[in-house]
């Protein structure tokens, strides 16, 4: 059988359709088997039909995710075929940066949805037609690699960050990816705004503010400062500094008496 | 100034160490302030300067252990030993000395010999920036190359997060602690004669 006809029952029960019956979103006729071959052709319910304009789901604000997703390069090269099932099964899909209260957790669920087209040769052929670039290769130039794949989403460097929307959905072309170091790797991090902005992280420093950076297993280098301990270390720079101007001169003037 | 009395002040191991330790701490605070600025050109990458950083903090643990093992085999540990009796009486005498007194003629309170190195100033913050603000920023630094070996939540904050704040603050005393080494260093005989004396091991009275 077809691998991708097999399912994970344990994944589908764990995701946020898991009260659903197959035939809810399947034509019933699938009940009888053989399924009758024109069945597949048949159109399937995108997110949109059903969550489109519904107040309840409002604060996942569909609408706009799709505004944007169409803006994305997936859109712009395949169309209507490349739909929203190519990322989010709505098999097993789980909303996990809104939930998780791990980045590790977040950072892997998110990336899986893009490594499980973009590093499966068959499935990104069967869209592209042609065989996949190979990631490893094409990002070389990012050091620690690996430990950079886990610890940080695809999207931070492939979208737009938008302040309104928990998950960016524009995927920008790789002439648009971020490849500069200092955008992470800085005081004011873009991963502030983005993969570190959920408040089920920062719920679990309680603290806000400085703390919230960070939770426990992320260090990124130059994303600890903060501007009051800035601005004291810049004053006692200056008062050691006038402190020593006035000793010198104070030297140089009693040298010539 | 040929004339005048000579101590062997510092020994080659004492020179070896701190000649290491100032080229590694000088190599530490540049980098270390570019990561936090986020300094990036297209001939030094980030990557280079962490790196740098790395390696520049291991020069200087190594050679912190020879600081270490020296100061408690030889007899050189002996200077930095404080009294506590006058403990205060006698920083301020030296600051009076260095605000006021120097300028007006007087002797120094604490002439150095060779059971004197140091004046209570010094003897300070030698001893805290080498027994606590080093010490503090190795420790740090190693665990934050090794993140997983931190513990991960103290007080409700992050270890991590601690760690990095506990390893720049330190950082930052050592840096002020340069700058005035540096300047006191010029008080001497002559402005340059102490960096000779670094350098040859002879200090002149
Ligand atoms: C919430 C709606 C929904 C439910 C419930 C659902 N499916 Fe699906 N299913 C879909 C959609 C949408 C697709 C098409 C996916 C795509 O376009 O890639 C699909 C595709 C499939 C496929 C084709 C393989 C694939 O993944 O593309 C099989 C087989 C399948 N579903 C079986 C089932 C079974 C069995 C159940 C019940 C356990 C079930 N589905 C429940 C929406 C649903
Ligand atoms: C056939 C209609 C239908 C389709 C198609 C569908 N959903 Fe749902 N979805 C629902 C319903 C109904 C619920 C509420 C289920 C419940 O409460 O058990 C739900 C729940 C959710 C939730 C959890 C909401 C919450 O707050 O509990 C998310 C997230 C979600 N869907 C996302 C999606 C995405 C993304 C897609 C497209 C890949 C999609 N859905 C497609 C009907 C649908
Ligand atoms: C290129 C892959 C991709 C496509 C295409 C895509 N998404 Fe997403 N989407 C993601 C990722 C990654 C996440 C983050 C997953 C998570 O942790 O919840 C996400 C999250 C979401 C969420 C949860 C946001 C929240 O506030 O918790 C919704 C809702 C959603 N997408 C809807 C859609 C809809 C609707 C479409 C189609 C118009 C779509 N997505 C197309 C990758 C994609
Ligand atoms: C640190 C930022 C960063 C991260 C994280 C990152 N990328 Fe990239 N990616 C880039 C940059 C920059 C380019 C453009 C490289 C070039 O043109 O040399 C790129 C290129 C690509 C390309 C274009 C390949 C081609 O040449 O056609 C794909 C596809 C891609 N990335 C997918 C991914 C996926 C999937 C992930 C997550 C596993 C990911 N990227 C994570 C920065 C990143
Ligand atoms: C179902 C398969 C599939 C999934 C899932 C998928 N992509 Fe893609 N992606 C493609 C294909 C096919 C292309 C090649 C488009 C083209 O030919 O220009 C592509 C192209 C790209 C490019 C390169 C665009 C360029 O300029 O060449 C980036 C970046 C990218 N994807 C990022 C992602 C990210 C990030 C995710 C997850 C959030 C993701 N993709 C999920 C199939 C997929
Ligand atoms: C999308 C954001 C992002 C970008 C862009 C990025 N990094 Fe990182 N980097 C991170 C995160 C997050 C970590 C996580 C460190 C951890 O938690 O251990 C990291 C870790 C590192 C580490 C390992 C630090 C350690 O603790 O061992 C190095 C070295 C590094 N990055 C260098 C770079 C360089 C060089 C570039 C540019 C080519 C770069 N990074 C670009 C986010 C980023
Ligand atoms: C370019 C950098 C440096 C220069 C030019 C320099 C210069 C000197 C000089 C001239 C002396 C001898 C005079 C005196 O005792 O005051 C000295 C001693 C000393 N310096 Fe430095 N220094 C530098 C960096 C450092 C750093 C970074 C540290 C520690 C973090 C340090 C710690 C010490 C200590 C502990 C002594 C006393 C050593 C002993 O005699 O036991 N120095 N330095």
């Amino acid at each position: 059988m077809n691998p991708y006809y097999i399912l994970d029952t344990m994944a589908i029960s764990a995701g946020v359709h898991k009260s659903f019956d197959c035939t809810d979103c399947h034509n019933s006729e699938y009940k009888t088997y053989p399924h009758k071959s024109d069945l597949k052709l048949q159109p399937l319910s995108t997110c949109l039909d059903c969550h489109g304009g519904d107040a309840s789901f409002a604060k996942y604000k569909f609408e706009e995710i799709e505004k944007e997703f169409k803006k994305s390069v997936h859109f712009k090269v395949y169309g209507e075929y490349f739909n929203c099932s190519k990322c989010h099964s709505q098999h097993t899909y789980v909303a996990t940066a809104r939930n998780s209260t791990n980045v590790l957790d977040i950072v892997d669920y998110n990336n899986k949805m893009c490594l499980s087209c973009h590093n499966d040769m068959k499935k990104y052929k069967l869209v592209s037609g042609h065989a996949n670039p190979k990631l490893v290769v094409i990002h070389d130039w990012l050091p620690n690699q690996e430990l950079h794949f886990r610890h940080v989403r695809c999207i931070e460097c492939h979208t737009e960050v938008r302040d309104s929307l928990m998950v960016s959905h524009n995927i920008l072309s790789k002439d648009h990816a971020s490849k500069k170091c200092a955008e992470c790797h800085s005081a004011n991090s873009k991963l502030k705004a983005s993969l570190y902005k959920y408040q089920n992280l920062q719920k679990r420093t309680e603290k806000g503010t400085i703390s919230s950076l960070l939770t426990n297993s992320s260090y990124t280098i130059g994303t600890h400062q903060s501007p009051l301990l800035k601005l004291l270390s810049i004053l006692i720079f200056l008062a050691v500094l006038s402190g020593i101007i006035i000793h010198s001169i104070f030297r140089i003037i009693k040298k010539k008496k | 100034m040929g004339t005048s009395e000579k101590i062997y002040f510092y020994p080659l191991w004492l020179r070896i160490w701190h000649a290491f330790n100032a080229l590694g701490i000088l190599t530490l605070i540049i980098t270390g302030i570019s990561m936090q600025s986020s300094f990036e050109t297209a001939i030094i990458g980030f990557n280079t300067v962490v790196n740098l950083h790395n390696i520049a903090g291991i020069l200087v643990f190594i050679s912190y252990l020879l600081f270490f093992t020296g100061n408690l085999v030889t007899g050189n540990g002996k200077y930095y030993l404080m009294k506590i009796k006058g403990f205060f009486k006698n920083l301020t005498k030296q600051g009076t000395y260095y605000a006021w007194g120097m300028f007006h003629g007087q002797k120094s309170p604490f002439p150095l010999s060779e059971k004197r190195k140091f004046n209570p100033l010094q003897k300070i913050s030698y001893l805290l920036v080498m027994y606590f603000a080093v010490p503090i920023v190795i420790i740090t630094g190693i665990a934050l190359l090794f993140p997983e070996i931190i513990i991960d939540q103290t007080w409700g904050l992050s270890g991590v997060f601690l760690t990095a704040i506990l390893h720049s603050t330190m950082g930052f005393l050592i840096s002020i602690f340069l700058i005035i080494h540096l300047y006191i260093a010029s008080v001497g005989k002559s402005p340059l004669d102490n960096y000779k004396a670094i350098i040859s091991g002879w200090h002149h009275l």
